[in-house]
């Protein structure tokens, strides 16, 4: 093994895990003071009930469950790209494989606590490990996370150990003991010897499989929470396959985002190049087609025929949510397409950018499947309440959604104190490669 | 989670509903009082009425206090009452909006105000058609999407066609809302400060109290079903509306004229809302042909509120839109 590899390694990808810079501590406080913000009105949430939401008797699900798919999506997307360039050995994905990692655990860590937000009774959530009832998609639901959080966990402790060895035998890194025995411990006395990297490597595979099939299930199972209601909009038979591709499309958008924010606060231009922007702007844009297409068959069969719940939908979603459908579902698609599709326009900005919108656009289009649905229920709401014929969410929602945000950024930048943020030893094996070649 | 506990002038009724419901020993007039903590050896004595239907004397301190177990009423709501399959059906000929059933359900329920386990709608099937009042329970269906989805059977179906909410199990994870397709479930976001009488026994064929952060809706009056009575909202109805009765006996009431259900249904057919979503209600509609009123006596006597319903288009002239 190239020890001077190695060594620039570790002092290039380890930047925080020696020292922690002030702007560190200045970002981590910004991010600390929209958690606590969002946990004040949770406590509001608490003490006041629901009614401090913008939910109500039609619209009973919101931002909340909005947030919900939305990270989960993002979860199952992490899963499905790093297994995928895992398994498939695909050479240029050594400096971003860790990252999509992360955003599966992450992302899994926080989805959930939406689904507690939204739910009346916090207290007697472990009713439904206690008195499941296996009919109902949420018990199915359960299942299925609980699976993916093990999955998940698996998967990327897996993908750590080498890492855990090369930081533990890193005898000029500058870091507390506590870490060192932390990496010990981690590391399960890994020494890099044939035998031991055969399991690895195999383990690896498993998990790498394991999880794709994991995500497309769990991801679906999430889907037909809606897909089996009767709900005009909801009741369709594209919603599983639909909901894995828009999450593979918002997934695949925040890696691009987050490789871009990595590379600029690590310096890391030397790993991450324009090739690996390109290689995944494509992935974007294969997956942004599909999408769109999706999203395209599935509004078709609804507005061609004239059923009457599917016109009444289809009309608000035209009048009403015209902005947020015109940005859902065309320049959300469109934007990443044509940036792709045009090589000229093929810039790290521009694909940040058209990740940024794609992914927006991926928040809104989950927001235009939830909430219109919602307000076009079978029999017609004859209310005066204006908050009960029109859902819009309240700060209390907002401060929640935008604290999920923030534990995102936090989490992430916890991680990058306790290992490196792209992984040593696959741009180790990666560099191997290289030599051989020459 | 305790409630306010206030003495109010329902006490006592609750005391014969529960009472009696339960076959502990019914208490009567002044012995009521005599329900406190017992004294020790008093010597003084008190009447009671013994179950088998005697009068006895008791020493006041021997008096213990019966309370009914919320389990168990659990448990019995579960079960459902045998040999029974409840149908209701609502005649729309007749309909003109009184919303007498609505008060009853709500004050019998104790609902806040904007809660409304019966909702009237206002209806009209396509454009050349007359409208009609459509009164809407929750329609009991023997196929319940609400029941499938639960994740925690909080809410059942009885072996007498009864769906129930236990809101000492429900989550309020609100996927219930979700998967009813007649929007006949509401949710209580605050909590509804109900005044609960003292001896009051959580059950869930009465559903009382409201809880906040769970689901409420028509319980086709079981409790009133169980001491052989009509719901709420059948006996509340100036116009007879609403008749409920027995499939298995083949008949039903509104509490004038008892009709047999299967040629009532055949005479004037009768249907079932939205029959091509295959949830097979409980509760039957006849056409609304041959009306006794015209469709706007019903807007009379409407408080703003209400009467502000059933004109969305005025609504949404009023400036009234998403903004």
């Amino acid at each position: 093994m190239n020890q001077a590899n190695r060594e620039s390694f570790l002092r290039d990808l380890t930047p925080e895990i020696g020292k922690t810079s002030r702007s560190w501590y200045i970002v981590f406080g910004i991010l600390m003071l929209v958690f606590i913000i969002g946990i004040y009105g949770l406590i509001r949430q608490i003490d006041k009930g629901h009614i401090v939401t913008g939910m109500r008797d039609n619209v009973v699900w919101g931002v909340y469950i909005v947030n919900f798919i939305f990270f989960m999506g993002l979860s199952y997307a992490g899963a499905l790209v790093s297994g995928t360039l895992h398994l498939f050995r695909t050479p240029w994905r050594a400096p971003v494989i860790r990252l999509a990692e992360l955003i599966t655990v992450i992302s899994l860590a926080i989805g959930p606590f939406f689904i507690f937000f939204c739910v009346g009774r916090l207290e007697r959530i472990p009713y439904i490990l206690a008195f499941p009832r296996i009919q109902s998609p949420i018990v199915w639901d359960v299942i299925a996370i609980l699976t993916d959080v093990f999955g998940a966990a698996i998967f990327l402790f897996v993908s750590f150990i080498e890492d855990f060895a090369i930081l533990r035998d890193a005898e000029d890194l500058q870091i507390a003991p506590w870490k060192k025995k932390m990496y010990r411990i981690l590391s399960l006395g890994y020494q890099g010897t044939p035998k031991q990297k055969r399991i690895l490597t195999f383990s690896r595979n498993v998990m790498a499989a394991m999880i794709i099939a994991i995500a497309i299930i769990v991801y679906s199972v999430l889907a037909w929470i809606f897909g089996v209601t009767l709900q005009p909009g909801w009741h369709s038979t594209i919603f599983g396959p639909y909901f894995v591709i828009a999450a593979v499309f918002s997934g695949v958008g925040l890696l691009i985002i987050l490789m871009a924010i990595f590379r600029k606060i690590y310096h890391l231009e030397k790993y991450i190049t324009l090739k690996h922007f390109v290689n995944l702007g494509i992935i974007l844009f294969v997956i942004a087609a599909f999408f769109g297409y999706f999203t395209f068959s599935d509004y078709l069969t609804k507005w061609y025929g004239s059923v009457k719940m599917d016109k009444i939908l289809i009309d608000k979603l035209f009048t009403e949510f015209k902005t947020y459908f015109i940005f859902a579902n065309y320049i959300g698609i469109l934007t990443p397409v044509i940036i792709i599709a045009i090589p000229r326009l093929r810039t790290i900005n521009n694909i940040t950018i058209a990740s940024v919108i794609a992914l927006l656009a991926l928040w809104v289009n989950r927001y235009i499947i939830i909430v219109p649905t919602l307000e076009t229920p079978f029999i017609p709401i004859q209310d005066t309440r204006h908050d009960w014929l029109f859902y819009s969410p309240t700060w209390v929602e907002w401060s929640l959604t935008l604290a999920g945000v923030a534990v995102f950024g936090m989490l992430f930048m916890i991680i990058s104190k306790l290992a490196p943020i792209v992984s040593i030893s696959e741009l180790e094996e990666a560099a191997e490669k290289d030599n051989h070649k020459i | 989670m305790e409630k306010k506990v206030k003495d109010s002038s329902s006490r006592r009724k609750f005391i014969r509903n529960f009472g009696l419901s339960l076959g502990t020993v019914a208490v009567a007039g002044p012995a009521a009082t005599a329900m406190g903590p017992p004294d020790t050896g008093s010597g003084e004595t008190v009447t009671l009425l013994s179950p088998d239907g005697t009068l006895v004397e008791v020493d006041r301190s021997s008096i213990k206090k019966a309370k009914a177990q919320t389990k168990e009423q659990i448990r019995k709501s579960y079960a459902g009452i045998p040999d029974r399959k409840f149908v209701m059906v609502i005649d729309l000929a007749k309909c003109k909006n009184a919303r007498k059933c609505v008060d009853a359900c709500q004050e019998g329920h104790m609902l806040p105000g904007d809660h409304e386990w019966i909702k009237i709608q206002l209806l009209q099937d396509s454009e050349m058609t007359g409208k009609y009042w459509f009164p809407k329970p929750c329609y009991h269906c023997d196929s319940p999407l609400c029941v499938s989805v639960c994740p925690v059977g909080a809410t059942y179906k009885r072996e007498d066609g009864i769906v129930l909410v236990d809101n000492k199990r429900c989550i309020g994870c609100k996927f219930c809302m979700t998967a009813c397709p007649y929007s006949a479930r509401v949710f209580n976001w605050k909590d509804p400060e109900v005044d609960l009488p003292r001896d009051h026994v959580y059950d869930p064929e009465l559903n009382v109290p409201p809880v906040e952060g769970t689901v409420g809706k028509c319980v086709f009056c079981a409790d009133k079903l169980r001491n052989n009575e009509l719901p709420r909202c059948v006996k509340a109805c100036p116009m007879g509306v609403i008749y409920f009765g027995d499939i298995n006996e083949d008949a039903v009431t509104n509490g004038v004229e008892t009709l047999r259900f299967s040629s009532l249904m055949v005479d004037k057919h009768g249907y079932r809302h939205m029959e091509e979503l295959g949830t097979m209600p409980s509760v039957y509609y006849l056409p609304p042909v041959n009306r006794m009123y015209p469709v706007e006596i019903g807007f009379e006597d409407l408080d703003e509120s209400i009467s502000d319903r059933y004109s969305k288009k005025d609504f949404k002239k009023s400036g009234k839109t998403r903004k």
